[in-house]
């Protein structure tokens, strides 16, 4: 069974590709959304709310971590001899 | 120049030209969703798909001499074997391109060699073991594992975002999308780039000019890289209407979602050590990432389409590579290749011929999906 199929390789591409295939999306979409707060009911919507102090931190995190991903996944095409 | 220097270099003029059907085959797997969804205009797309396929080309050359070796015994190819290979491939890609089936070049690739082979030299000399595990389990499950981890993405994507203006949703995502699709282009350039680098050079081995085992030369890898670069350039306008438009209404964060669960299973499968078609991970990705969204539209009939076009990839262009075979064979020596690389020309000219009218260019595109490949004109008519 192990030759026909490399459970070994299947495993651990199906771990990275949900952590970094769904994870770095989802980690993006925290950071959109940390720079866009939803509106309130209360306040007229003429004037949309802007992002605070942690707004952007948490946005800044999030994006920085995603670039980094991106710099990993160059760097494995790169080393992939 | 003797007879053999005038095959030789017919079959490496062909591997190009195959080189160059896989780059525009395969423009709409990175570019088809920033396309559609507006954020790259569909010009500069395949321009920077292109430059990416191009650097990606050059950064690894690691699978190019297995491709062949690992399938086929390397000592039953001769050159007039490539040959027909190539054709088979050719006229697979051209075909299922009319069409604007996303269909995997690889596979295309990989059948016509093995249906060749066969003609060639029988069954034995297909190594069925390395066809099953490394060709046919990766095409079954990489599509689904694309496809849940994009469903998985795009459902937290939507969850996470709620409540955010859709201007600035859109905004933000669509610059995500650029960086995921770029991604899968270089991705894409270390790919495919190198299957064509791996039949040439499997072509200059079995012509005595390189010995086995030898790596692709410099110029080989230079002119893969630059025929890939360029057929990306021209886009498959077909393929990436169909991709972007006929499967799934896409938004740019569901193209990004699909792009980044392409990218993942693309490079971590590389590295794992698995060969898989970009072309499969990406259809799965792009299906997800429709599936994950409440309320989106997921044609179904034409996801049907694909996948039936994708069992038939490896059968059809073997038996049009086997045929390739036979008749060069048939007619025999120089004049055998000749006449296939004829038949092969007049073909991708009735193709290109036919494409024609009408066209899908990178101005219509993103026209409304009628149902067919090809937009319907501006005028109202009935149903």
């Amino acid at each position: 069974m192990n030759s026909w199929i490399n459970l070994d390789a299947l495993w651990k591409i199906i771990v990275v590709g949900v952590l970094v295939g769904a994870g770095l999306p989802a980690l993006f979409a925290i950071g959109v959304r940390a720079l866009n707060p939803p509106a309130r009911t209360d306040r007229a919507a003429a004037t949309p709310p802007a992002a605070g102090p942690i707004g952007y931190l948490v946005a800044a995190v999030c994006f920085a971590v995603v670039l980094a991903a991106i710099g990993w996944g160059v760097s494995v095409i790169v080393s992939h001899r | 120049m003797t007879g053999n220097d005038v095959v030789l270099a017919l079959v490496i003029t062909t591997g190009l030209g195959f080189d160059f059907t896989n780059g525009f085959h395969d423009t709409g797997n990175a570019m088809a969703t920033s396309i559609v969804t507006g954020a790259l205009r569909p010009r500069l797309a395949v321009a920077v798909s292109a430059l990416l396929n191009l650097v990606g080309a050059f950064l690894s050359t690691a699978v190019a001499a297995t491709i062949a070796g690992g399938l086929v015994n390397s000592h039953d190819v001769t050159l007039t074997v490539v040959m027909a290979g190539l054709t088979g491939s050719i006229l697979w890609n051209l075909t299922t391109w009319f069409l604007g089936i996303p269909s995997s070049s690889s596979h295309a690739l990989i059948g016509g060699v093995v249906g060749a082979t066969m003609a060639a030299a029988g069954g034995s000399a297909v190594k069925w073991q390395g066809l099953v595990s490394k060709v046919i389990v990766p095409a079954a499950l990489s599509p689904v594992i694309a496809g849940v981890v994009a469903a998985l993405g795009t459902y937290l994507v939507y969850r996470l975002t709620r409540g955010v203006s859709e201007d600035s949703q859109r905004h933000g995502f669509r610059l995500g999308q650029i960086g995921s699709a770029c991604m899968v282009s270089l991705a894409h350039g270390t790919n495919d780039a190198q299957k064509t680098m791996g039949v040439i050079t499997l072509a200059l081995i079995a012509n005595g000019t390189l010995s086995a085992g030898a790596k692709s030369p410099t110029w080989v890898i230079a002119s893969c890289a630059g025929a890939i670069a360029l057929g990306t350039y021209i886009g498959g306008w077909r393929v990436i209407r169909a991709l972007g438009k006929g499967l799934v209404e896409i938004d740019a964060p569901q193209g990004m979602t699909s792009e980044s669960a392409s990218a993942a299973v693309i490079l971590s499968s590389t590295d794992f050590g698995y060969s898989l078609s970009t072309t499969h991970v990406a259809t799965g990705s792009i299906l997800g990432a429709g599936v994950g969204r409440k309320g989106a539209v997921v044609r179904w009939q034409i996801a049907n389409r694909m996948v039936v076009a994708w069992l038939l990839t490896l059968p059809a262009a073997a038996v049009v590579g086997a045929l390739a075979y036979w008749g060069a064979d048939g007619i025999g020596g120089t004049a055998g290749v000749v006449a296939i690389d004829v038949v092969l020309v007049l073909a991708a000219i009735a193709f290109y011929a036919a494409s024609r009218h009408p066209a899908v260019t990178p101005e219509n595109v993103n026209a409304a999906w009628t149902g067919s490949v090809v937009p319907r004109a501006a005028r109202r008519s009935g149903p």
